[in-house]
């Protein structure tokens, strides 16, 4: 899938991450700021990576600025910085949840 | 059908659906029910980043055993369908429908919850409902609401809406939501189902607080809506039972087992009969007793 626009979810507040995608053209291509980058930096780019796929979104640039997010935080940032960009939130894809 | 496992539904704690510091520690407060809020809570621009939230925090946290509650938008939002689907495919226990007029908007939900059970392979019928009651008209049509779809499991009054449609403001004393409270519990008592009452907001008033739970508590509710995690234990505390009551509850079960067991089914205890509402009623205090911890392994009241 195209990410047709550039889009932002999730806040800067403790606990959160924003994810902010946008259009890309070599690959999934995530710049990551986290104050547990190096104990958890893996972690977060495999979900973030793990959501654009099945949301089949090959090409993509994402900045992500994590706040202390867990896993399922960051999973439903994602999925809802995805359906943003891909212009799909009125029809959301269940079987990505 | 009052049951000895009866659950019960003394706090329902309102968690704001986009926050994800409060969706994560929502399960730490020990409240009977949370509800975490799709609707006020959440601006218009992220709904659909809440909807994502809840569901991912529904089907990885642990809550333990408090039921969980998702409050969607109200039917005449762009977002209603899509919340349906999004809680049923979590399986949360229990979806509250906001502003609720009819027993048609609960049967309008009802369907599209079985649509949903249907295309997520859930069985039909594991999803609960509830609602809210926010105007004179659902003030007035609560008994048809509450017995609008078997799935209901109970009713609250929304007092802020409620207030504003009547064209009056919240008093302290109350006066303003006795016929209100009166008709939504009279309404769930009929139906076999919860009534919950709704929120205090002043956090400055802990007097005021005490006061209102006294009432509702008095009134036979089963409970608050509560929008601070402090004020769990404060409703707990009017809910305690004493340990006189506790006592008299044992001798009744005692009793009344003593009774069955020699083919009997209604006994005379110092002198008063009992019968099934006073056996349900010490249930009901025996249950309450364990959960305010007041009981030990064996059911002996433990000393404070």
């Amino acid at each position: 899938m195209e990410i047709k626009q550039t889009a932002l979810a999730g806040t800067l507040e403790s606990s959160d991450i924003q994810i902010m995608l946008s259009k890309g053209a070599d690959g999934i291509k995530i710049n990551l700021d986290s104050d547990v980058k190096k104990q958890f930096g893996t972690q977060i780019t495999a979900v973030i990576t793990e959501v654009l796929q099945k949301f089949e979104i090959e090409n993509a640039n994402v900045k992500a600025v994590d706040k202390g997010a867990l896993d399922c935080v960051i999973k439903a940032r994602t999925i809802a910085a995805a359906q943003r960009a891909l212009g799909t939130t009125d029809k959301p894809a269940w079987e990505v949840l | 059908m009052v049951e000895n496992t009866e659950r019960l539904r003394r706090t329902m704690m309102f968690v704001p659906g986009n926050n994800p510091a409060m969706v994560k520690d929502a399960g730490i407060y020990g409240a009977d029910s949370i509800m975490f809020d799709l609707e006020d809570a959440v601006s218009l621009a992220e709904k659909d980043a809440a909807r994502d939230l809840i569901y991912e925090a529904l089907t990885t946290v642990d809550y333990g055993d408090a039921e969980l509650v998702v409050r969607i938008n109200g039917l005449d939002t762009p977002f209603y369908e899509n919340d349906i689907q999004a809680m049923v495919k979590a399986k949360v226990d229990v979806i509250r429908l906001p502003k609720t007029e009819s027993a048609e908007m609960i049967q309008t939900l009802e369907t599209l919850v079985i649509a949903a059970e249907k295309e997520f392979g859930i069985e039909v019928g594991t999803i609960h409902l509830m609602a809210a009651i926010e105007s004179a008209k659902g003030v007035l049509n609560a008994p048809e609401i509450a017995t609008a779809s078997e799935r209901m499991i109970g009713i609250a009054l929304s007092a802020e809406d409620y207030t504003t449609d009547m064209k009056t403001h919240r008093y302290p004393d109350g006066a303003e939501l006795e016929f209100a409270r009166n008709m939504v519990l009279h309404a769930a008592r009929a139906a076999g189902i919860a009534a919950f009452d709704t929120v205090f907001t002043n956090m400055d008033d802990p007097d005021g607080f005490y006061r209102e739970t006294e009432h509702i508590h008095q009134l036979g509710f089963d409970g608050k809506s509560l929008v601070n995690p402090r004020q769990i234990e404060m409703v707990n505390k009017v809910y305690e039972p004493t340990q006189k009551e506790i006592a008299t509850a044992k001798n009744v079960i005692t009793a009344i087992a003593a009774a069955k067991a020699k083919g009997s089914g209604v006994i005379a205890m110092n002198g008063q009969m009992v019968d099934r509402p006073v056996v349900l009623r010490a249930q009901r205090v025996m249950n309450l007793a364990k959960a305010s911890h007041l009981l030990d392994e064996e059911g002996n009241y433990i000393e404070k």
